[in-house]
């Protein structure tokens, strides 16, 4: 067996909270073990020793959201065979995406001493936004397990195996009573993509939705069940509009719970 | 399976009482015999089935509140122990597992070794089995081992496993097996078969052996003879629980109504409530369907093979070359309930269906099965009434 050659990685931060890329660091007990199968050349975080261009494989977190990131995104494209984004910020454009439905001015004016330096724009919007993107892994953060899939799977030239079912797949298969149904919690989970393994409804919380919308997900019937269980038009509004609020599915529902005269 | 202690086929067939204590006596008996007992407990709200040591882990007193997209605990009047209906777990988590690793493969010098899966270390004893599942355990038999190509797996957990069953005392509000004629009798498929008489200061369970082995273990147990009160008490309870069921399913002429009416309105009216979640085929005690994935790890000298349970309801459980065969909720939904009650027919010569209820229960948006068919056959004659019109899959 020839001796297989190490993936150049580098991984890089868009507008995010680092989250993500922690999740790499956190891998702890395999951390050695990817160390030793990539060739990390650009980490931040993690490393000040910088290597430029070209590499097989940018794992990218964050959005976009200046005019210098929207650059900046076109050439980590640019040198990269395989773009990765990691997180809602990368794949959905994260909680600051609450900017889309606002004027981002009148936040600057309330959040800085001195707006004046602040550059930015109108709205955060994901990497697919901007350049093509190879694979989306979800979660605010990512899920360390499907992160080490993702990187074992390219690793062997294969597809990696992130389900693109709902969370109600993983309550039922760790064999979590549904919080929704037993104890009238309203929870996401019919309407969110899996990945985290059902924790919430696990410790009897509802699904917050971290993972962002699934594929086919029908929240105008989930809504309809939440209103259902006394949950009011502001309750509904919220619930679709946190880390995933820029992800359609998510971004229409909460729109459709929106204030009258308050169209965001 | 048990030795037999006696000369068992005695009690083959015979009605016993068993005092309420002793059913700790059987549970022992069950564990000395090398099993891991498998019952009802009470937990998080829902009636689940967990590992059983002492029958003080038992639901005493609770029963259950179920309809559409709603299950409550409520206390009973009385310390009944089987006093409720099925809840979200069923045996098939047992049998069938979740997740199932089928082999794993160590890269060697000279290519690559595969090591298969140990057999189950344990062998299951299953108490408070319902008239339903066992049916769907008998559909999920003919599934798994009832064809050429056995499922090993299933197979070595199915054979090892000893059956305690229940003839319930309390209907649902979402069950229906009296329409499916499913239950709520115990009639064949396991070893021993209780039915519970309490009132007063009575607290028994009326025994039947359904097996040699079930009758081996009895009679080890603390019996004394039942009389024919005893029996007609026992007859009662399960005629005042089939009287009782929350739901109906009117099943004559039913797999051809849905075989012919593929483009009915009522597809879309319910793929419009639909949340394609998956609730109601992960509950389901006879849906089987499984995907494959195929893992490998960083250094890239170990690979497994995984099995997990899957649903007709995600867009990936039908994808082949180019995409999913069937993109809509709609056309999801359709392939569940018609393979449900009408294909299964045709490929394994039963009904799909065993009237359990929960995925009536468990499907946060209500929706109901029996509804679902009932408004078919209301109007049947809305429009796309024979296949061959317009139907395509998505």
């Amino acid at each position: 067996m020839a001796e297989r050659t190490r993936p150049i990685v580098a991984v890089w931060k868009f507008a995010s909270c680092d989250g993500c890329q922690l999740s790499l660091l956190d891998c702890e007990d395999e951390l050695l073990a990817v160390a030793g199968a990539v060739d990390i050349a650009y980490f931040a975080e993690a490393s000040s020793t910088l290597r430029p261009g070209p590499y097989d494989v940018s794992l990218v977190e964050g959005s976009v959201t200046t005019e210098h990131d929207a650059e900046r995104i076109r050439m980590v494209r640019a040198a990269s065979k395989r773009l990765i984004t990691i997180g809602a910020c990368a794949t959905a454009g994260g909680i600051q995406s609450l900017r889309n439905f606002a004027d981002v001015k009148d936040y600057v004016a309330a959040v800085y001493a001195s707006p004046e330096y602040i550059r930015t724009l109108e709205t955060s919007t994901p990497i697919s936004a901007h350049v093509p993107v190879d694979f989306e892994l979800r979660g605010c953060p990512i899920n360390k397990h499907q992160l080490l899939e993702v990187i074992s799977a390219l690793l062997a030239g294969r597809k990696p195996q992130i389900p693109n079912e709902s969370v109600c797949v993983s309550c039922k298969q760790r064999g979590t009573s549904c919080v929704m149904v037993a104890h009238g919690t309203p929870c996401l989970g019919p309407v969110t993509h899996a990945g985290c393994g059902a924790i919430c409804p696990a410790y009897g919380r509802g699904c917050y939705g971290c993972y962002g919308p699934a594929e086919a997900a029908n929240t105008a019937s989930l809504a309809g069940a939440w209103t259902a269980l006394g949950a009011d038009r502001r309750t509904l509004h919220r619930a679709f509009r946190t880390f995933n609020a820029a992800a359609e599915p998510f971004r229409q529902e909460s729109e459709a719970h929106a204030e009258p005269h308050h169209p965001g | 399976m048990p030795e037999p202690r006696t000369q068992p086929s005695v009690l083959l067939g015979a009605r016993v009482l068993l005092p309420r204590p002793a059913l700790q006596d059987l549970i022992d008996a069950l564990a000395a015999c090398g099993f891991e007992v498998i019952g009802p407990r009470a937990r998080d709200g829902a009636i689940v089935y967990d590992r059983l040591r002492r029958i003080e882990e038992l639901p005493a007193g609770w029963t259950d509140r179920q309809d559409g997209g709603t299950y409550g605990l409520e206390r009973r009047s009385d310390a009944a122990l089987f006093g409720y209906a099925v809840g979200p777990h069923s045996w098939k988590q047992f049998l069938h597992p979740p997740q199932e690793r089928l082999w794993r493969a160590r890269r060697r010098e000279d290519g690559f070794a595969i090591e298969p899966e140990p057999a189950p270390p344990s062998r299951l004893a299953f108490i408070g089995v319902r008239a339903c599942e066992l049916h769907a355990i008998a559909i999920q038999d003919r599934v798994f081992m009832g064809g050429a190509h056995k499922d090993t797996g299933y197979e070595a957990r199915r054979r090892g496993a000893f059956v305690v069953a229940v003839n319930c005392g309390t209907a649902g509000g979402t069950c229906f097996c009296a329409s499916m004629e499913t239950g709520p009798r115990a009639e064949a498929g396991f070893d021993l078969a209780l039915t519970e008489l309490i009132g007063g200061t009575r607290h028994d369970f009326l025994m039947e052996a359904g097996s040699e082995a079930g009758a081996a273990l009895l009679a080890g147990l603390p019996t004394r003879p039942a009389g024919a009160a005893d029996i007609a008490a026992a007859e009662a309870v399960v005629a005042r629980t089939a009287a009782s069921m929350g739901r109906t399913m009117d099943t004559v002429g039913l797999k051809s109504l849905l075989q012919d009416h593929p483009e009915h309105p009522r597809w879309d009216e319910v793929a419009s409530r639909c949340l394609a979640c998956a609730n109601c085929t992960m509950v389901c005690p006879t849906c089987f369907c499984t995907t494959v994935t195929d893992h490998t790890d960083l250094a890239g000298q170990e690979a497994e093979r995984v099995r997990h349970w899957d649903s007709c309801f995600t867009a990936d459980f039908s994808y082949i070359h180019g995409g999913s065969v069937r993109s809509s909720t709609k056309s999801r939904y359709r392939q569940w309930m018609t393979h449900k009650l009408a294909h299964w027919i045709d490929q394994f010569g039963t009904s799909g269906c065993v009237g359990c209820g929960r995925c009536i229960t468990w499907c946060p948006v209500g929706i109901d099965i029996t509804a679902e068919a009932a408004a078919i056959r209301a109007d049947p004659a809305a429009h796309g009434t024979k296949r061959g019109t317009s139907h395509g899959n998505p």
